[in-house]
């Protein structure tokens, strides 16, 4: 009933962890067995400490975040990724330019079903949101040497042309949104809360800008898109996939419902499915569409 | 986060001071609250006054600590939490080791343990002792030292063993450097005694979602930092393995 397929990567469900949430670690992407996918940790070339504390902070709507692409670098993260048991381990990515991208995307792919490139960190320098539109086709291609599906993750801005530079590049899936771009500020001292004063807004509080570019994507192009942002309980979901969503991933979800959010929403979504009368959960992807 | 005042400062020894907060949390002993120096860094602080007043006790070892070292009263601070998993009460008898700046989480349980309650506090030296007094009257306290300054001459886990040769104890509560509670952890395995200790990893989020501060899987600071012997003994992490800030596995 919750089978899905993305770019020939089979799923039980469409429910995939988002990149950044408990998946640094092999064992604790491994808790994840109830997901058709597990999206890693982003990635790049060299060890990256991240940002200093505090790189969150817990809002009412929502999380914001700069944990600053924090990583250990691709050589020493594959390290985790031998044998992941969990379904897909679908491997993400960042890079600088076209050459970075394609550095890593083929030093990681042989650990994973696709690759998924950050193209859209809010709170990065150059290797997210600010990479250059008109350079994403090429870097897509570099990353498609790899020899694996390649999923674009975008975020808000701009989010129709970034999507159009994509499909250009020959990316088999586009994955919007990521964090929005925000800022709080203590007003007891005065200082910006994080420790890179910018990061990224998650959490309940985005839904809405979510469905609204997975709608418009879905609405103008044919590729595969898989929606996040926001998602807490299966009628989210749902609305996602009415918005064109092929698949979903959930990230800040796991703080709201813990790790067990995977077999509580997969366990849901049935509910939702039989008492609304879908024998398939493929059957309600782009209902907004054709309204 | 609240934005906290600072009501009191007690300087505990050289390198040791205890904030103490204006407000009152609800929180259970070796749960712990991120510390936000603004402009600074923000730090997991283990709770170690929760009844009678909210208070951290600081060890000065960096840019942060040493911040909040240098804050007086009516500053501000900011607090997330409390987090995490606590110490869970366990039987009637209890042999507690902690070491160092270990014995701040520990505090609040000797306190609030019901039943017989032995000590085993150990430090690098007699000036780096925290709690003595407070814990002389609610414990049967032995103390030791790296340079044998005052006490026992050696470490707290050779203190304990002795201790537990002699007596039975029906739980080991410890917190202190890893390689200690992994020593206890032996003794305790040995032996059939059930141990908790509390654990330590670079902390980032402190909500359980960025898996800096994994050990096996399992979250310090949301599944932990608490954690129980039985499991403790399958992680092959324990007293070996932990990550820098950037997630790469580096020596305990």
């Amino acid at each position: 009933m919750l089978r899905v397929e993305i770019a020939g990567i089979k799923m039980k469900n469409p429910l995939m962890l988002a990149s950044g949430i408990l998946d640094l670690t092999k064992e604790s992407m491994e808790r994840f067995v109830d997901a058709g996918a597990v999206v890693t940790k982003s990635v790049g070339r060299e060890e990256r400490k991240g940002y200093k504390n505090p790189v969150v902070y817990e809002m009412e709507y929502g999380i914001l975040n700069a944990i600053g692409l924090a990583n250990p670098g691709v050589e020493e993260y594959v390290r985790e990724l031998e044998e992941v048991g969990v379904e897909n381990v679908i491997g993400s990515v960042f890079g600088g330019n076209a050459e970075e991208f394609g550095y890593v995307a083929r030093k990681i792919s042989p650990y994973v079903k696709a690759i998924e490139m950050n193209m859209s960190c809010p709170h990065a320098k150059r290797v997210g949101a600010e990479y250059p539109e008109d350079e994403i086709p090429d870097a897509v291609k570099e990353v498609k040497k790899a020899g694996k599906p390649v999923f674009v993750k975008i975020g808000m801005e701009n989010i129709l042309n970034r999507a159009e530079r994509a499909i250009e590049g020959g990316a088999d899936a586009v994955v919007a949104i990521n964090t929005v771009k925000a800022m709080a500020i203590d007003i007891e001292t005065g200082h910006p809360i994080l420790g890179n004063r910018v990061g990224g807004y998650s959490g309940k509080g985005i839904k809405p800008i979510g469905i609204r570019c997975v709608y418009e994507i879905s609405s103008n192009y044919e590729i595969p898109v898989i929606g996040v942002g926001g998602i807490t309980r299966a009628e989210d979901v749902i609305e996602y996939m009415m918005a064109g969503a092929r698949a979903v991933q959930i990230g800040a979800g796991v703080y709201y419902r813990d790790v067990s959010i995977f077999s509580e929403i997969a366990k849901e979504l049935e509910e939702w499915l039989e008492k609304h009368g879908y024998t398939s959960i493929k059957d309600v992807i782009g209902i907004a569409i054709k309204k | 986060m609240h934005m906290c005042r600072i009501a009191r400062v007690v300087e505990e020894t050289s390198i040791h001071k205890t904030i103490f907060f204006d407000i009152e949390m609800k929180a259970e002993p070796g749960q712990f609250v991120m510390i936000w120096i603004p402009g600074v860094d923000e730090v997991p602080m283990s709770l170690s006054y929760i009844e009678g007043g909210t208070g951290i006790t600081v060890e000065k070892v960096g840019e942060a600590t040493e911040a909040i070292h240098g804050m007086r009263e009516g500053d501000m601070l900011g607090v997330r939490g409390p987090y995490g998993k606590g110490f869970r009460m366990a039987g009637s008898k209890a042999l507690f080791v902690a070491g160092g700046t270990g014995i701040a989480p520990l505090l609040p349980l000797i306190k609030r343990y019901r039943g017989e309650k032995h000590v085993v506090l150990g430090a690098r030296t007699k000036e780096y002792l925290l709690f003595v007094e407070e814990l002389k009257n609610i414990s049967s306290l032995s103390i030791t030292t790296d340079d044998g300054s005052i006490g026992f001459k050696g470490f707290a886990t050779e203190m304990a063993e002795k201790i537990m040769e002699k007596e039975d104890f029906d739980i080991v509560y410890t917190c202190g450097p890893e390689i200690m509670m992994k020593k206890m952890l032996d003794l305790c395995m040995e032996r059939g005694i059930e141990m908790q200790a509390s654990l330590e990893r670079y902390m980032k989020c402190g909500i359980g979602i960025c898996d800096s501060c994994s050990i096996n899987g399992y979250r310090v600071c949301k599944d932990g930092p608490v954690f129980d012997s039985n499991l403790l003994a399958t992680m092959d992490e324990f007293g070996r393995w932990k990550r820098n800030e950037a997630g790469r596995r580096i020596e305990v």
